[in-house]
């Protein structure tokens, strides 16, 4: 067996797998806790659940004026790294092939040319984020292994598919097993570590949304 | 400082917190740090440890360690009665509970509610600031956080109704609305209940205070001390039912209109038969129905919004239609509503002395903002705002105004009798 035969079989067969249950799980978990039924009174303003659940995540896309001064440069740099792997992720054709042997769905793919180009924006806002984290006495005092580990299996698919894509240093095959391997260790480090808020975040938004919204208030 | 401390009673605390919704959002931060300038003990201090996100790493260890992946594996850290003791001073001096952090979190954690929650296990390890402490015990052994005890209640609104000649009715046996009280105003601000009878008279509304239950602050629940702050809200409840009360109106207080108006139902486990209105709620009910005639002023003013009762409690609004068409110079600071900077003393906060230069740090934001308006008088509807806020005037011997809304208001009531009564 080959190293691009165990990146392309047994792991990535078993990255996905913990993927899909370490998510599940947590999911699960926390959909199993007991929900206690907020007794209070509503305002009578108040909007329907469901709509105070949208008005929180819709609030919390983008930060308000008042706050725009410190947080703009965490949200549009957050932005351009979150929308680039998106891009990166869906657009590639190679990627568009894996995909569609898991989930037999497909759609148009992007230039390879534009798709490295976002690759290389992703990842200057991938150090960009390191560095301000390094950088910021805030950030560096509330940032654990788990920030920093994130961080890492993040950034690592990014350069192996750079560096596969644009054959370099070795041969393509073992470029593109490495790869693979990467993507292996972000699949299984996934469910465990913060990148898991690429789920929460509908849990922990809507919560609040519909909490507040109670109230009379958008949060 | 205690010697010994129960750890693992601490640490169940922890954990019983995150048997809720609370553990979605400790499992949600995601450590961006935008919650740092959004807290006014941050801001004001410059301290690192200030950030709000900091301020939940002893809970959110506690439930690494005993219910997460890798703590099962054996490779998360405990908690340790180290955390605890630097942690104390985080969570109960530099935490007001306002909430400012929720918006600017992009994960949109209620920081605040963990906040809360994570208290009772300082409580439970035989922590946490005495004086805090102190009041809440206070409050479940005599009545207040102040000691006003049902005796000293009626001693003292009979005092007050005699010095401003004013009937404050007082255990009658039915009425519509059950009037209560915060102790700062009983003992430090009785113009302040003064004002209030003399609202609730002027618009002839059927209204007592009763001694069984008074008190609207609870320091139970800002302690951390879940049974206290139980009792505090039976207290008012039992008071309200006995009267067949309508209505439970919330004097100039956040916390206790947070407390009561939000939190009461869950932690009796019924819903309460009656509504709960804040002061400023209810007299803008008043004005709208015209049963509220003002004089105007013509000074510039500018509103603090208590956190409680605007951010946290959506009554941002009421305060506003009160002084809309009154306040003739009325201008709103920056940032305002239900984004306003905290006086710096809420969540318990100002019960706790060592705290108190940090309090004064805060209220140089409150002076800037004051500063901008071009205003020297600034009215809030708070007494622990107005207490917070009165203090760290003292202290920068800052010339402005602080002011209550209720006072102002009764201070400019048209008192003559109204066509037909």
């Amino acid at each position: 067996m080959t190293l691009l035969d165990f990146a392309r079989g047994p792991a990535l067969s078993t990255a996905l797998a913990v993927f899909a249950f370490g998510v599940l799980w947590r999911l699960v978990f926390l959909v199993l806790l007991p929900r206690v039924r907020d007794r209070s009174a509503p305002r009578a303003s108040a909007p329907t659940a469901f709509a105070g659940m949208v008005r929180g995540f819709a609030r919390h896309l983008w930060p308000r004026a008042t706050f725009a001064g410190s947080s703009m440069f965490t949200t549009v740099n957050g932005y351009v790294m979150h929308l680039g792997l998106f891009i990166v992720f869906f657009g590639l054709a190679q990627h568009m092939l894996f995909l569609r042997g898991l989930f037999g769905v497909q759609w148009p793919n992007l230039p390879s040319g534009l798709i490295s180009a976002v690759a290389v924006i992703t990842l200057a806002s991938l150090g960009l984020a390191l560095g301000h984290r390094l950088a910021s006495p805030v950030l560096r005092l509330i940032s654990t292994f788990n920030d920093y580990f994130s961080w890492l299996v993040t950034t690592l698919p990014i350069v192996t598919g750079l560096l596969a894509v644009s054959h370099l240093w070795a041969p393509y095959e073992t470029l593109l097993a490495v790869h693979l391997l990467s993507v292996a260790l972000l699949l299984v480090w996934f469910p465990f570590g913060k990148l898991m808020h690429a789920f929460l975040v509908f849990v922990t938004r809507s919560q609040t949304g519909v909490r507040y919204s109670r109230r009379g208030v958008v949060t | 400082m205690a010697t010994t401390i129960d750890l693992e009673g601490a640490v169940r605390t922890f954990l019983r917190q995150t048997e809720s919704h609370l553990a979605a959002y400790l499992e949600g931060c995601v450590h961006c740090g935008l919650c740092a300038d959004s807290c006014h003990f941050h801001v004001a201090s410059g301290d690192p440890r200030h950030t709000p996100a900091y301020k939940l790493f002893p809970i959110a260890k506690a439930y690494r360690h005993r219910k997460f992946p890798l703590g099962l594996l054996g490779l998360a850290r405990p908690v340790g009665e180290a955390d605890l003791r630097e942690w104390e001073e985080l969570l109960f001096d530099t935490c007001t509970m306002c909430g400012r952090c929720t918006m600017a979190c992009p994960m949109g954690i209620d920081i605040a509610s963990i906040v809360a929650g994570a208290r009772q296990a300082w409580v439970a390890a035989g922590l946490g600031p005495s004086d805090l402490m102190g009041s809440a015990d206070n409050s479940r052994d005599h009545g207040s956080p102040l000691g006003v005890s049902p005796e000293k209640l009626r001693d003292r609104v009979a005092w007050i109704a005699d010095e401003h000649e004013v009937n404050i009715p007082i255990d009658l046996p039915r009425a519509d609305v059950l009037l209560t009280l915060s102790s700062v105003e009983t003992m430090k601000y009785p113009d302040s209940v003064a004002s209030m009878a003399k609202l609730l008279n002027h618009a002839g509304v059927q209204w007592t205070l009763s001694s069984k239950g008074y008190e609207a602050t609870n320091f139970g629940y800002l302690a951390g001390k879940a049974d206290i702050a139980r009792t505090m809200v039976e207290r008012i409840v039992a008071a309200a039912e006995a009267i067949g009360a309508k209505t439970v109106v919330i004097p100039e207080c956040g916390h206790a209109y947070g407390v009561l108006r939000w939190s009461a139902a869950n932690l009796l486990g019924r819903e309460l038969p009656f509504e709960v209105l804040h002061i400023t709620e209810f007299l803008a009910q008043l004005k709208r129905s015209g049963r509220l005639r003002l004089t105007p002023i013509d000074e510039r003013l500018t509103y603090h919004d208590p956190c409680q009762i605007s951010r946290r409690g959506g009554a941002a609004g009421d305060a506003r239609e009160l002084l809309d068409g009154f306040a003739r110079d009325f201008r709103e600071m920056t940032p305002t509503g239900n984004e306003n900077w905290c006086c710096g003393g809420g969540g318990g906060v100002q019960a706790i002395g060592r705290a108190a230069p940090l309090r004064y740090k805060v209220f140089k934001l409150k002076m800037d903002q004051v500063e901008q308006v071009g205003a020297k008088t600034m009215v809030s509807a708070c007494s622990n705002c107005r207490l917070t806020m009165d203090e760290s005037k003292a202290h920068w011997k800052w010339d402005g105004r602080i002011a209550s809304l209720v006072e102002l208001v009764a201070e400019h009531l048209v008192e003559e009798p109204k066509a037909g009564a």
